[in-house]
């Protein structure tokens, strides 16, 4: 509850700071210093220490899991700004209203990480989701803004009817907006109700896979992320599609197993169509920008594991894909914004001219193939182990682990580019504290391939 | 009258905003269809709340079974509200740059 009222008041007053302050130095140090405080806040209700005790009528539920991802989205955010404060101040006149915006879509984030009743997973979805619209088309006068941030909108609201009905036919079967226990079927009356369950729960499933971006309803992704500006390409690409991917595994826990077989049918073709279609499309693209769009639809295919089974590996598994995923990208988009065009010819000879950064580059894309030493090792590991412990057939692991050699093929295009290539690198001046800032991502995705258990212990205790 | 009228009229009312999303080429008029999908739904969910509340009625004078459904409305409108408003100003911008509000244009990006 502290993080939801903290985000929800600090992007109010992130709103008054760019009419008070004027310079955008100032915005970002505002920010961080709100970040920090949000952290904080967290951290307090995870040690048991709460600002407002409220009666919450079951709408919401506090546990270790939500408070925690809390917590890692919280701090991906404040790297997040942190390297890229600069990028955000040269978009638009007013840096603070983006970052308002920032502190609203942690405020959804906050409560999707705890919703336990479906009105506010709808709520929760939704102030995610509408600011994000904003910060897509926030290049007001680029045209693949403006178009990316149209087809954002009706793509999202679109999906976000389809929720609504799923959610009013559940409510039709069950009469109650509340999760359930997943180990019991409400719905045992007539056929009617079992009927009405079963086509809420399809239509619940669809607009999330719209939401994560999941074959096959993934066609908007592309565009999106191609047209928004790329820094906040990087952060609806990573922080946001942690929320959405976490929202999803708790959602499909606690109530898609209650129809039993049905539902890892529909999931393995969803995730099979997600892994083929977000690898073999990346292998074709010309531009780097795109190719990560493609490589992240690839990368849910890999999330998705996680809703096989509520067991630990799934739980660890996705904190750790979160964490290496969001990392790894947010350094490429890091490097890719220094880039003057976003070909793959743009990065010949960079390892020449840039060791250092050419250097950090080839960690990321090695963490995001899941090359072990790298923090993607692990989250693929534990991702695959979590379907092989929920009894999945070993056929679907081996089917992953062939995908994922063919995302090899394209990350390491780019490796190939900067060292192997001869050319002049297409690269903006950057300062020196810049590159000691991406480090820093480095090192992170080194920590979580060598120490995985540090960041799981929180889990726990 | 029975909950099956009000389910057939609901879903009707919501497969002509979807055929329109999919098939009108105004983003304005792509937008009023979504925004009849949101209020078929708000519909069906007043006559669930309806149907939950007077079965509760049989045996209980005072209940409240039923009202978290109405509230939910409530919750669809102001959120239906803000959508508006956002995507009234994505159209907005866009027909600045282009003078025009043809969906048509958002097959620029595909190459």
């Amino acid at each position: 509850m502290n993080a939801i009222i903290a985000s929800a008041f600090l992007g109010v007053l992130m709103m008054f700071a760019s009419w008070i302050f004027d310079n955008e130095k100032t915005h970002t140090r505002i920010a961080l210093a709100g970040l920090l405080a949000l952290i904080v806040a967290n951290v307090l209700q995870l040690n048991g220490i709460y600002t407002i005790p409220v009666d919450y009528k079951g709408l919401l539920s506090f546990t270790q899991f939500g408070l925690y991802v809390n917590t890692i989205l919280f701090i991906l955010t404040f790297l997040y700004v942190w390297l890229n404060g600069d990028e955000i101040a040269k978009i638009g006149n007013h840096a603070a209203d983006f970052y308002a915006l920032f502190f609203f879509v942690l405020c959804g984030a906050s409560i999707l990480t705890s919703f336990n009743n479906l009105l506010m997973l709808f709520i929760g979805v939704e102030i995610l989701s509408i600011p994000l619209y904003i910060l897509t088309g926030s290049d007001k006068k680029n045209l693949n803004s403006n178009e990316a941030a149209l087809k954002y909108f009706l793509m999202g609201a679109f999906s976000t009817g389809i929720f609504l009905l799923g959610i009013t036919f559940i409510y039709g079967a069950t009469g109650t907006f509340q999760l359930l226990n997943p180990n019991v079927n409400p719905a045992t009356g007539m056929v009617r109700e079992q009927l009405m369950q079963s086509a809420g729960l399809i239509l619940i499933f669809v607009s999330f896979n719209f939401k994560v971006s999941a074959a096959p309803f993934h066609f908007w992704t592309p565009d999106v992320y191609d047209g928004a500006p790329t820094v906040f390409t990087s952060f609806m690409a990573t922080i946001v599609k942690a929320t959405a991917i976490i929202a999803f595994v708790v959602l499909f826990h606690s109530q898609f197993k209650a129809l039993g077989y049905a539902w890892e049918l529909l999931l393995t073709f969803v995730l099979i169509s997600t892994l083929f279609v977000g690898n073999i499309t990346a292998v074709f693209q010309r531009s780097v920008k795109r190719m990560l769009a493609y490589s992240s639809i690839a990368q849910v295919g890999f999330m998705l594991f996680a809703l096989y089974g509520p067991n630990n590996f799934a739980n660890e598994g996705i904190l750790l894909y979160i964490m290496a995923y969001s990392i790894a990208s947010i350094g490429l988009f890091g490097v890719l914004i220094k880039m003057k065009d976003y070909s793959f010819e743009a990065f010949n000879g960079l390892a020449k001219k840039e060791p250092l950064l050419a250097g950090m580059t080839t960690l990321f894309l090695m963490s995001l193939a899941g090359i072990p030493l790298t923090g993607g090792f692990f989250a693929k590991y534990y991702m695959l182990n979590a379907a092989v412990q929920s009894g999945i057939g070993l056929w679907l692991v081996v089917v992953a682990i062939l995908f994922a050699a063919i995302s090899v093929y394209y990350y390491f295009k780019l490796i190939q580019a900067m060292y192997f290539a001869e050319g002049e690198p297409a690269i903006h001046e950057m300062g020196q504290s810049y590159k000691y800032k991406l480090l820093v991502f480095a090192i992170l995705i080194l920590a979580l391939g060598i120490l995985p258990n540090v960041f799981l212990s929180y889990l726990y205790f | 009258m029975s909950i099956q009228y009000y389910i057939i009229l609901c879903l009707t009312l919501f497969s002509i905003g979807v055929v329109g999303v999919l098939t009108r080429r105004n983003a304005i008029i792509v937008f009023m269809c979504i925004e009849l999908m949101l209020n078929a739904v708000n519909l069906l969910l007043v006559a669930f709340s309806k149907m939950y509340h007077g079965a509760a009625l049989q045996s209980a004078a005072n209940t409240t079974a039923g009202i978290d459904a109405q509230i939910f409305v409530f919750f669809i409108m102001v959120v239906a509200a803000a959508e508006v408003s956002v995507g009234l100003a994505i159209i907005v911008m866009m027909y600045r740059n282009t003078h025009s509000v043809d969906i048509n244009f958002l097959n620029r990006l595909k190459n």
